[in-house]
């Protein structure tokens, strides 16, 4: 399974990409679909518009591996992981990660695991257009310990073994 | 060494420019040396590295600790706590 990562600067049909993950395969028995959206509002604050900053070469490698690092943990099927960059208005997809595998728990857990990943690891930075000028987005220490989590377990895991 | 440079999001919008190659002296061994030895550049650069907790780093575009070993890198890049996804 070769997962299947994108960068680009025009919207995506997350649909027509869950759809070629599944197309004309019996084995898949679960879809999962997460679609990051830009919301309105940052911090209580009306935006405008978000841009995203990236780091080429180093986001790609980066989304790689963790994919590569899901599909060691998890039984999938498929991985499409497409993540946005430059100017984005409110209500537009930001991130999409589709994920399959026979039964439902691996493909919730991975695409899980990827979001959280990306959030904290993936060399992204989002700025934000308000009224009053310009912001960047700090990062929250929720999402760290979101992403925290799957280390903690892997280590359970490591020691269970 | 020579090394290239590259900064990010608003470590880059303080020192004005998204990369650079600078000549590094021979005594800066590791990353954090290296961030401490730029934040001495000038205004730019201590505005930019002024709270060295909240810089994260990258050589050769893998991440990277303030101890990493700096020898034989080619690039390497400096920037805030990501906010992807």
């Amino acid at each position: 399974m070769k997962p299947t990562v994108r960068l680009q600067r025009e919207p995506f049909d997350a649909a027509a990409e869950a759809t070629k993950l599944a197309r004309g395969r019996t084995d898949v028995g679960a879809l999962v679909t997460f679609t990051g959206v830009c919301r309105g509002s940052e911090a209580g604050e009306p935006i405008a518009a978000l841009t995203l900053e990236h780091y080429p070469g180093m986001a790609e490698s980066e989304i790689q591996r963790h994919a590569a690092e899901a599909a060691e943990r998890w039984p999938l099927l498929g991985i499409t992981i497409v993540h946005r960059y430059g100017r984005i208005l409110p209500g537009e997809d930001i991130v999409l990660v589709v994920t399959t595998s026979s039964h439902r728990e691996a493909a919730f857990a991975a695409a899980e695991f990827l979001m959280d990943y990306l959030k904290t690891r993936a060399p992204f930075w989002k700025q934000v257009e308000k009224a009053d000028g310009t912001m960047w987005v700090d990062a929250k220490a929720a999402d760290d310990a979101a992403a925290d989590r799957w280390a903690i377990q892997s280590r359970q895991r490591a020691t269970a073994d | 060494m020579m090394l290239k440079l590259r900064y990010f999001a608003w470590v880059r919008e303080r020192i004005g420019k998204p990369e650079e190659v600078i000549e590094v002296p021979p005594n800066i061994a590791t990353v954090g040396e290296l961030m401490v030895w730029l934040g001495s550049r000038g205004e730019e650069y201590a505005h930019a590295f002024k709270n060295l907790n909240v810089i994260r780093a990258a050589i050769d575009q893998t991440h990277v600790r303030p101890d990493a070993a700096i020898k034989g890198a080619n690039e390497i890049a400096f920037f805030p706590p990501m906010t992807g996804g």
